[in-house]
């Protein structure tokens, strides 16, 4: 009776002793505090040109250097880091909210009401993504919120999608019927049977919708729909980048490391969250 | 009162090419305590027409008919919420296939203490306390240690145990086992059969208990119905049925059950299959 009975308890226990998942989650931490605190403690701002010292090579004064307007390359990659984490939190959060119990109620309720929900889906999915963003910019201001809201509105469809599959499929099962009928109400079965086994696929869609969303904002910034400069984002800086790369090499790199990095650290960790999630991988067999 | 009475239950489903009716009028009661099996091939209705009475039987598309009296509920035309209060609390039911009937991503023991918590509102450790007692009670060795497992640690016949534990936590008064031995071998069988009716009899509970097997359903229950295609052909006392079947296709169905040899007369093995060296 001492052990830990929660899933929850038991998948911590297990993504811990996943060296990988450990080192993507701290990998991901220190990039994530580097991104909200480096900018306060930079002696630069992101906007500061210094135009006697472009193109700076990485030295005691700038440590990666500077661009082609004298701007310290560290602190615009820091503050480009807080968009492109902005994003993917905001997209995450918007399919794991909206996405996820969408999805659950159209294949757990089924019938017509599935119908509905799905066409409304279908439709939102079939509007052209550029589009639509640019619908946006002519309709509202420009501003970094409306590039929230485009990614946000589109990023759920997929999820709500892929969890309307899954359940339909687990609704069958007979572990459900059994609830069913040991009286329990639909909301339980929904949230405390069902979704449970949909957590893995839940996550490795994450995973997968990050690094998708973190693209999908340097696409945008690299059309000049996304950010604005003198503002920074990955994106903005890697297009930047690419334009200085066989003079200076340094501003496509950097910007380019951090993103991989972080999307690195986001896939081992979230490899680690699937197995740890799924109580029939046993500690046993890692 | 019987416990349960159901009159003239029919259920049909629409399909493109008309309709299929799966049960036809089928009237039966049960009195507490009372042990009924349903035989019947597979495709005869005995599962569509216990799912129908725990409402597992959508409707639409399914239109059922007739009524099912649970001391006195409707249990076809009750609220959702009578229902809900009906099953799970007063009516339990077991499934077929152990390996699925469990949710692979919960802790055994808390699976076989949620419907405490749900229908008496006992506090997690009450709960679960009571859980371990109750997997002790059919029979789960070491039940204090092993049931903190994942339903995949279990073998089939372990799962099934867990399910009649999980069935029969709030004290039901009816148990409804539809074909629970079928997915397990012989052996397991056996000790599951007679785990049900020590239960049954320690508790005084009611059994409906769905087979193809005649001779299981003979030897646990005391009434035995027979379905076909949707119709119950006969319905009376096991022994009266088994020894004088009255429609001929319980006859067909006893004459059809293997019997491996008269009793006392030696079995026989076919020379190619015996072994060199082995038994002559």
């Amino acid at each position: 009776m001492s052990r830990g009975y929660s899933l929850r308890r038991d998948a911590l226990r297990r993504l811990l002793r996943n060296r990988m998942a450990v080192m993507g989650f701290v990998l991901l931490l220190l990039m994530g505090t580097a991104c909200v605190a480096g900018p306060w403690i930079s002696p630069y701002r992101y906007n500061e040109q210094d135009l006697f010292n472009t193109n700076a090579p990485p030295g005691r004064e700038h440590w990666l250097g500077t661009d082609e307007l004298g701007r310290d390359l560290l602190t615009r990659v820091l503050v480009g880091g807080r968009i492109s984490f902005a994003v993917a939190f905001a997209a995450t959060s918007v399919s794991l909210i909206i996405g996820v119990t969408y999805g659950a109620v159209s294949g757990y309720v089924g019938g017509r009401t599935d119908d509905v929900m799905m066409r409304i889906v279908d439709v939102l999915m079939a509007l052209p993504f550029t589009l639509f963003v640019i619908l946006l910019i002519s309709i509202f201001e420009r501003s970094i919120f409306l590039l929230f809201a485009a990614i946000g509105a589109v990023e759920w469809l997929t999820m709500a999608r892929i969890v309307r599959g899954q359940v339909l499929g687990l609704r069958q099962q007979e572990f459900i019927e059994a609830c069913q009928v040991l009286g329990y109400g639909q909301p339980r079965i929904l949230f405390r049977h069902l979704l449970p086994n949909v957590l893995g696929t839940i996550m490795i869609y994450v995973t997968l919708t990050i690094p998708g969303v973190m693209l999908t904002e340097a696409f945008l910034s690299f059309l000049g729909l996304g950010v604005q400069p003198p503002m920074s984002s990955w994106g903005s800086l890697l297009k930047d980048g690419v334009a200085q790369m066989e003079d200076h090499p340094l501003q496509m790199i950097a910007p380019g490391l951090a993103l991989s990095l972080t999307l690195f650290a986001l896939n081992f960790l979230g490899d680690g969250l699937r197995d740890a999630l799924d109580p029939r991988r046993s500690e046993a067999r890692r | 009162m019987s416990l349960l009475s159901v009159e003239n239950l029919s259920v049909t489903f629409p399909l493109r090419e008309g309709i299929c009716q799966a049960v036809r009028e089928v009237s039966f009661s049960l009195e507490r305590g009372e042990t009924l099996g349903i035989v019947g091939e597979s495709g005869s209705g005995k599962s569509v027409c216990v799912s129908s009475l725990m409402g597992l039987v959508p409707r639409p598309p399914a239109e059922i008919s007739g009524r099912a009296l649970f001391d006195g509920v409707d249990l076809l035309s009750c609220r959702p919420k009578a229902l809900r209060q009906i099953r799970g609390r007063r009516i339990a039911m077991i499934f077929q296939d152990p390996m699925t009937s469990l949710n692979p991503y919960m802790r055994v023991v808390d699976q076989v203490a949620e419907p405490l918590r749900l229908h008496r509102r006992l506090r997690p450790r009450e709960a679960r306390h009571q859980a371990i007692a109750a997997l002790e009670a059919v029979g789960i060795p070491d039940a204090a240690r092993r049931a903190g497992s994942w339903p995949h640690e279990f073998s089939g016949g372990m799962r099934q145990r867990v399910m009649i534990a999980m069935a029969m936590i709030t004290q039901p008064e009816l148990l409804i086992a539809d074909e629970p031995t079928t997915a397990l071998d012989v052996t397991v069988q056996r000790q599951i059969l007679d785990l049900i009716r020590t239960l049954q009899r320690e508790r005084g509970m009611a059994v409906i208990f769905i087979s193809h097997d005649l001779a299981v359903v003979a030897d646990v229950c005391r009434n035995l119905a027979v379905m076909r295609d949707g119709l119950m052909v006969e319905h009376g006392p096991a022994s009266r049925v088994m020894t004088h079947p009255g429609h001929p296709y319980t006859r067909a169905l006893l004459e059809c059950h293997p019997a491996l040899h008269p009793p006392g007369e030696k079995l026989r093995i076919p020379p190619e299959l015996m072994v060199a060296g082995g038994p002559a």
